[in-house]
């Protein structure tokens, strides 16, 4: 029997098998950011084991409050400062050089095909899209990680998603990963990796892949993974370049971690998404997913473009092309947080950032922040929030606010709109 | 009840309660697990539960599926420890949580979904406790009126994290 994406690289990295179901597998690298890392640095020291496993495999961020709002995230940036300075871990990203880790470290380049990476951070499954095993782990696995370079995973099966057709205007990577989570459900995919394959993943750029893979976990799945391919090598390129003598090398290597012709998948679902629409969510479950347009009854306080999830380039672009040249609702509160400094920076050179200015948003610094509830922009209770990001979860972006996932299209046209409203136009 | 997997039940009685609900992300600035005490299931959506009514005194909790989904924040079982409960058996887990209990040496037990049933038809609304058999691996549950013993099975890999109180203390006597 052949073996999956994820078979591959668990069996390239088995270091034991503790029982039956569970692999500890040894890993390349531990990422690390300032809210579940602290707990792990204290645990250490308080056992005299202030060590890491390798610095240069471990990297670091502040990221989920930043700048620090007060005292005691202040305090944990500090943990996560001076344990980053006393191992030598050169790869620390503090405020000017921060932004939210899944869009940060793909973008320096820290991720490869058939890599082991583990961060406590459910949100981690987004490396897949380069054909990693990335999972989002606590904070013990975490600390185990830190100090011997090795994670316990149950054995995972395989889920298999074909995406055929093409997207129709106005529907994007985001639509499709909600439309996904609406099938399976909330744990369709628990304790499973989920392939997202076909001509619609093979034609979408890095971000969009990312944006699926990064909403795995809202299916319980441990990760989600693209097969490497031309794109993936064009993004890693400049990072690779002295490993291969050319793209074709480079891209034969990464092959070898596609799945065997005859790998054994728990499920395949073969879905065509040239008639999906523009999605949105309702209710306190990513699962709860219907169109956009069945949902304009609800209007909307205010509306967030950001998170690990849609705040790369490619979502901004988008969103900007809706909002070019009008006004948001009056009654409308607008935020957009680029993810990283380079996505930053990026924007305002294409008059990105000048876009959204025109359009009536605030633009603020890379931070998690408001997505789950910590920062920059939390709901007032009885609030409506549309919203990039990945979690409607009761309370998640503040006590009594209610939170609708949807596309930064999607966001961009309720803003307008003042309520729930799809973006039915790509504009060129 | 001579270890810490015994003692009074706490009832939830839903499917995918997530560890938002378990502990709001703006108490994971706080860097002591004794500081998350006050605010476990503080934004919990269960119709007449009230968590400074219901949670004092518990040991265990018995709830339905997928519980502990979303966020990986160890914050929630480290919220149910402070609180004293280091069992919570349910119909099924989320990865992360579920890893995440036995890691720091507490334990996630699945039952199926028709024992769970029995369970809430049997115990639930009432004072109940669970007694729990290590060695025989078997739980009982007791109420006023009413005993019921339910074997339960775990891996060998939960076992080893229950045997060595975690994954820290396995993973540094076990390899170099």
């Amino acid at each position: 029997m052949g073996k999956t994406v994820v078979e591959k690289i668990i069996d390239a990295h088995r270091v034991d098998r503790l029982g039956e179901d569970v692999i500890v597998v040894r890993l390349d690298a531990v990422f690390c950011h300032e809210i579940t890392t602290p707990m792990a640095i204290a645990d250490l020291v308080e056992r005299g084991k202030d060590r890491v496993f390798d610095p240069t495999k471990i990297k670091a961020v502040i990221d989920h409050v930043s700048p620090a709002k007060d005292s005691k995230t202040a305090l944990q940036g500090k943990i996560l400062r001076d344990w980053a300075r006393r191992h030598g871990i050169q790869d620390f990203f503090d405020i000017g050089r921060n932004g939210i880790c899944h869009a940060l470290f793909p973008e320096k380049g820290f991720v490869r095909p058939g890599y082991t990476i583990i961060m406590g951070d459910s949100h981690t499954c987004t490396y897949g899209a380069f054909g990693a095993f990335s999972a989002g782990v606590g904070t013990t696995d975490l600390e185990v990680g830190i100090l011997k370079g090795l994670c316990a995973f149950p054995l995972q099966k395989t889920i298999r998603i074909e995406l055929m057709g093409t997207l129709p205007e106005g529907v994007y990577a985001k639509d499709v990963i909600l439309s996904v989570i609406g099938t399976l459900g909330v744990d369709g995919a628990t304790s499973h990796v989920i392939e997202f394959c076909g001509p619609v993943i093979e034609r979408m750029g890095m971000d969009g892949r990312m944006t699926i893979c990064n909403m795995a976990i809202e299916a319980g799945a441990t990760c989600g993974i693209c097969y490497p391919d031309e794109t993936t090598v064009d993004y890693l390129w400049p990072f690779i370049q002295g490993e291969y003598g050319d793209r074709t090398a480079a891209l034969e290597a990464f092959r070898t971690w596609l799945p065997d012709p005859d790998a054994d998948y728990a499920r395949v679902i073969r879905q065509d998404v040239s008639n999906l629409k523009p999605m949105a969510t309702f209710g306190f479950k990513p699962d709860q997913v219907k169109p956009a347009e069945e949902m304009q009854d609800i209007a909307v306080d205010q509306v967030y473009i950001g998170s690990c999830t849609n705040g790369r380039i490619e979502d901004l672009r988008v969103a900007a092309s809706v909002l070019k040249g009008r006004r948001i609702h009056p009654r409308v509160r607008g935020i957009v947080s680029p993810a990283t400094p380079a996505v930053f920076r990026q924007a305002m050179k294409e008059g990105i950032l000048e876009i959204f200015m025109d359009a009536g948003f605030c633009v603020t610094n890379p931070t998690c922040g408001a997505c789950l509830g910590m920062s920059n922009g939390i709901l007032a209770e009885g609030e409506v929030c549309a919203s990039t990001t990945n979690r409607n979860f009761n309370g998640r972006m503040g006590k009594g606010g209610m939170v609708h996932l949807m596309s930064p299209a999607t966001a961009a046209a309720s803003a307008l709109a003042g309520h729930i409203a799809p973006a039915e136009r790509r504009t060129p | 009840m001579s270890n810490p997997f015994s003692g009074n039940i706490l009832f939830l009685d839903r499917d995918d309660i997530n560890t938002d609900e378990i502990i709001p992300a703006k108490y994971l600035t706080e860097i002591t697990k004794a500081a998350l005490k006050p605010h476990l299931l503080e934004d919990l959506l269960l119709d007449g539960f009230s968590a400074p009514r219901d949670i004092p005194g518990k040991s265990a909790v018995v709830s339905r599926s997928n519980f502990g989904c979303g966020s990986s924040r160890e914050h929630a079982p480290w919220a149910f420890e402070v609180n004293g409960i280091r069992l919570v058996i349910a119909e099924s887990f989320a990865r992360i949580f579920r890893q995440n209990m036995f890691n720091c040496g507490m334990m996630a037990v699945c039952l199926p979904e028709e024992v769970i049933d029995e369970v809430f038809r049997r115990f639930a609304g009432r004072p109940a406790s669970v007694v729990t058999d290590l060695d025989r691996s078997m739980f009982e549950f007791r109420s006023d009126s009413d005993r019921w013993i339910v074997p339960f099975t775990l891996s060998e890999f939960e076992w080893k994290m229950i045997r060595a109180g975690g994954w820290v203390n396995f993973a540094d006597a076990t390899y170099a």
